[in-house]
């Protein structure tokens, strides 16, 4: 047998071998071990979500990178004070997101407005006014492990969902059947 | 040159200018004409012994419907002289409107922008008066004292 270095990658060495899964299990396995999350912030969240993506919390051992693009994104942290100005744009940027896209509410402000909730004129009182909230971290402004923690929710939501067995589908089916 | 030589400068080329004085204030504060704001903000700043050539601020106030006055403050500071002096125009709350010196200094245009966006005051002759920190179409002034926000803003409600 040639065991020059050229032929390394023809060499059997018996150790590779079969792994049986559903199919479901693989695909949230891997939705789940890459949450690419939009990069943006809007507020003192941010510098949290920053600190949360730093080497002393090291936000990459789950897999979450922060993207620069919507398209490129799996997950859109909300992390700050939304003002009317700014919800028609992050209504924009989550269109603009391709399936399937989650979103983490952080903070107080982008929960329910905040400190802003009675007098502040130009805050939206909770982001989950124009986009649907899959998870709401509490916190004015949470701390990483907070962060860390809506992340580790956001994949236990993810373990239970299925491509066979939509969940809206489901409900669509019911209503009808209802009927 | 001290409060009573600035005071006095003016009193010389706009005599009817000044209404009152505030010296409790800091910086003293003039109370002046709201027709002379233009002629007393050029001297001030072009005058050799004044060169008032910054406008540190320029902010508006609505004193409320029961005093129905607003009035606008501009904070004035003299690089070469070390001066610091603040002018006050009184206006009418129900037509607040005042000449932009933004001819004079550059950096009234954000300010007034602002003024007009939170209080309505309008600035005549302003290069570019639109809202400058709320949506184009927002409704009403945010800083006036009976404001009442609206209820819907693009089908979102506004209020908790």
């Amino acid at each position: 047998m040639d065991n020059s270095l050229s032929n390394l990658g023809r060499i059997k060495t018996g150790e590779s071998g079969i792994i049986v899964s559903k199919l479901d299990d693989l695909l949230n396995w891997a939705r789940l071990s890459s949450l690419w999350p939009m990069g943006f912030g809007l507020a003192c969240c941010a510098i949290e979500f920053m600190s949360t993506a730093s080497s002393a919390y090291d936000l990459d051992r789950f897999g979450v990178i922060p993207r620069n693009s919507p398209r490129q994104s799996d997950v859109m942290i909300v992390s700050g004070t939304v003002t009317f100005k700014m919800a028609e744009r992050i209504k924009r940027l989550y269109e603009q997101m391709a399936e399937p896209r989650y979103v983490i509410s952080m903070g107080s402000c982008a929960n329910c407005g905040g400190p802003y909730w009675e007098h502040g004129y130009h805050v939206l009182k909770g982001v989950d006014r124009v986009i649907p909230v899959d998870i709401y971290v509490p916190g004015c402004p949470p701390r990483p492990e907070a962060l860390i923690g809506g992340f580790l929710k956001l994949q236990e939501k993810i373990k239970g969902e299925s491509v066979l067995r939509p969940k809206g589908v489901e409900k669509l089916m019911e209503e009808k059947n209802a009927v | 040159m001290q409060f009573e030589e600035i005071k006095e400068l003016i009193n010389e080329h706009c005599p009817t200018a000044i209404l009152s004085e505030d010296l409790a204030s800091h910086p003293n504060t003039l109370e002046i004409t709201k027709d002379s704001i233009l002629p007393v903000c050029q001297l001030l700043h072009e005058n050799e012994k004044t060169y008032f050539d910054a406008l540190s601020c320029l902010t508006g106030l609505d004193n409320g419907s029961k005093a129905k006055t607003m009035e606008v403050i501009y904070n004035l500071y003299s690089i070469p002289y070390d001066l610091h002096l603040a002018l006050k125009v009184i206006l009418d709350r129900e037509k607040p409107e005042i000449e932009s010196v933004t001819s004079i200094w550059k950096a009234a245009d954000w300010h007034e922008r602002e003024s007009y966006d939170l209080l309505g005051i309008t600035f005549g002759n302003h290069p570019d008066l639109r809202r400058i920190l709320l949506p184009a179409d927002w409704e009403g002034h945010p800083l006036k004292k009976d404001y009442e926000e609206q209820e819907f803003y693009h089908d979102i409600k506004v209020k908790y």
